[in-house]
Parts: structure tokens; sequence; C-alpha cells
């Protein structure tokens, strides 16, 4: 079965018809999606920014670590459980959506670069952990996933726009590709 | 000029026209909007959570708070750049939201409350943890009360 047929399937769903055309559940889902980026990137903004050096600088950045990325995995959770529903009531628009589409790479790449960083600070013991200004790759790791939430953020957002979708053609041979569009 | 009247003039201003117009300019707008949200909710919980005793204990109140200050106060700048845009575009609507009502009153409140008390107590001299955990409470629940009726004009 192919990812399209299985949204399709999905999207048959009598649960996913129920939160689609729900009055209430669906803007309550979305609320609470859009709300737990506050814990979730807010708080992780704080320990990337200590990563660059710019706050809380007479800090360890084991003990902001510590302290702040527990509410970012729970931040994290909320978004991810909301965001599955939201997903689950309009299944094949959101996965042919390029900003959903851009939005998954995004969500992986800050994975990647929190797992790696992770794995490195690891091994070193946190060599730097008390410096004011942590070293040139700590801030590498800051930065990208400072620009990576952020961009998973807009390009949340922007999925509520149709500009790119499949049924509004013409559209460049691109987007198309990239929205994995199925022309007649 | 009734109020509703002022509405209607600043929906018709160049820059809310502006917007109007444009596919684009609202969603960017908003975008940015959501950005600041992402790190006024930063600048806030972190000392909020602070004071309720999840923070950094070793240090004090009064360092973390004046560390996130400037956060704080360049969040608010980009919510109130990218916020005013907004409702420009779309201030006759906003007069007949309740849930953007409920958001100024809630944002009055919460600039006043985090300006007026909590920052000039957080900054201050150390206050027994009871109270901590009070102005926590409170900053909570009004910039919360901010940012879910903020959510909501969008679905009236």
């Amino acid at each position: 079965m192919s990812l399209l047929s299985f949204c399709e399937w999905l999207a048959r769903s009598e649960w996913s018809i129920a939160l689609h055309e729900s009055l209430y559940a669906y803007p309550l889902v979305e609320t609470t999606h859009v709300l737990s980026l506050l814990l979730f990137v807010g708080t992780v903004s704080f320990v990337d920014l200590r990563l660059l050096g710019w706050v809380f600088r007479d800090v360890n950045v084991s003990e902001v670590t510590a302290r702040l990325l527990p509410w970012t995995v729970a931040g994290f959770a909320i978004s991810v459980v909301t965001g599955s529903l939201l997903f689950y009531a309009i299944p094949v628009r959101t996965f042919q959506s390029l900003f959903f589409r851009i939005k998954v790479v995004m969500l992986l790449v800050a994975g990647v670069n929190s797992a790696l960083f992770q794995r490195a600070s690891r091994r070193s013991a946190l060599a730097w952990d008390g410096d004011p200004t942590p070293p040139l790759r700590a801030r590498v790791a800051g930065a990208v996933s400072l620009v990576s939430w952020a961009t998973v953020i807009v390009m949340g957002r922007m999925i509520a726009y149709n500009w790119f979708d499949c049924d509004r053609q013409p559209q460049p041979a691109f987007v198309n590709w990239a929205a994995g569009c199925i022309l007649p | 000029m009734t109020l509703l009247g002022l509405f209607e003039r600043l929906e018709a201003s160049g820059l809310g026209t502006a917007i109007r117009d444009s596919a684009w300019l609202f969603p960017v707008i908003e975008a940015a909007h959501l950005l600041g949200l992402a790190l006024l909710g930063g600048a806030v919980l972190v000392l909020d959570l602070r004071l309720l005793g999840f923070g950094f204990q070793q240090k004090p109140v009064s360092y973390v708070a004046r560390q996130l200050e400037p956060w704080l106060v360049g969040a608010i700048a980009v919510m109130v750049a990218t916020g005013v845009p907004l409702f420009l575009s779309e201030a006759v609507k906003c007069f007949h939201s309740e849930a953007f009502r409920l958001k100024m009153v809630a944002l009055a409140l919460a600039l006043t409350f985090t300006f007026g008390v909590r920052n000039p107590l957080a900054k201050g001299q150390p206050l027994p943890a009871r109270w901590n955990r009070a102005v926590a409470a409170c900053s909570l629940a009004l910039w919360l009360t901010v940012a879910v009726a903020g959510r909501w004009i969008g679905f009236s």
C-alpha cells in the first residue's frame, strides 16, 4: 500500500471525518497544537541561545539543558499528539501539501542536529560546560536548531494556505513533483 | 468619532489595505507573529518556571529575571510590530470579535502585571516561595489567555 492510499484509507475512517467536521474539537486540537509551541520551541530556544552564548552566560550549559529540556520534551510530546490528530483529520490534503513536506524535512534536520550534538557532547563530557561562549561547533548546533524550529513553525502555519495544492493547477512542475501531486 | 468609526478608518489605512490586497503579506506577517510568540513563550516560561521552583535553583531569581528581560522586551516588540499590521488589515472584524476584545483586555493586564509587578518583584529582594508561586501563576494565566484568545480570533 502506498502512503497516499494509506492517507486515503485514513480519510475514509469515521473518526477522521468526525474530527474534520467537528465544530469545536478541531479548533481545540489546533489551538493546543499551536500553543504547545510556546512550551516546546519557547524552552528549546533558550537552550539554543545559551549554546550561542547570548543568554545565561554564567550558568553551565548542562544546567540549562537539564532544567529546560524536560519541558521541551513535554511540549514536543503535546505537539506530536495534537499534530498527528490534525493530520488524521485531513490526511490526503496534508500529505500532498508542499509546506507539510518541507516541515517534515525540517523536523528531521532538527532531530538529526540534536542527536548529533548530544552524542558529541556526551563524548567530550562538555569540557566547555562553563564557558560563557561555547566553541564554534556548539554555536553552530544552536543556530541550526533555532533556524530549523523557526522553519517548522512557519511551514506549519503555511499548511493552512492552498497556494500549492494539487487541485489548483497549473503549478510549476517542481511543485507538483515535491508535493506528490498525481495529474490526470 | 465612534470606536467602530475609528476601526473602519484604520482598516481603510494604507497599510491595512496593502495587506488585504496582497495574497502573501498576511501569512508572512502572521508567521513572524508566531515566531515572536515562541520567543515570548520561552521568555515568560523560563522565569515563571524558576519562580515555581523548576528553574535554575542555584541562581537567584533576580539573575534569571535580568537575563530574560531583554528577550522578553524584544519578543513583545516583535509581537506588537507584527500584530498591529495584522489588526489593521481586518480591524472591523476585530471590532466585532469577542476573542479580540478578550485578548486586548488580557494583554493590557498581562503587560501591566509583568512590568508593574512581576519583573520589579523578581529583580528585587528575594521573596518567600509562596509569593513567587503566586506571581508565576498569575503571569502564566494572563499570558495563556492572551495566546488562546489570539488564536481564537482566527476562528471567529
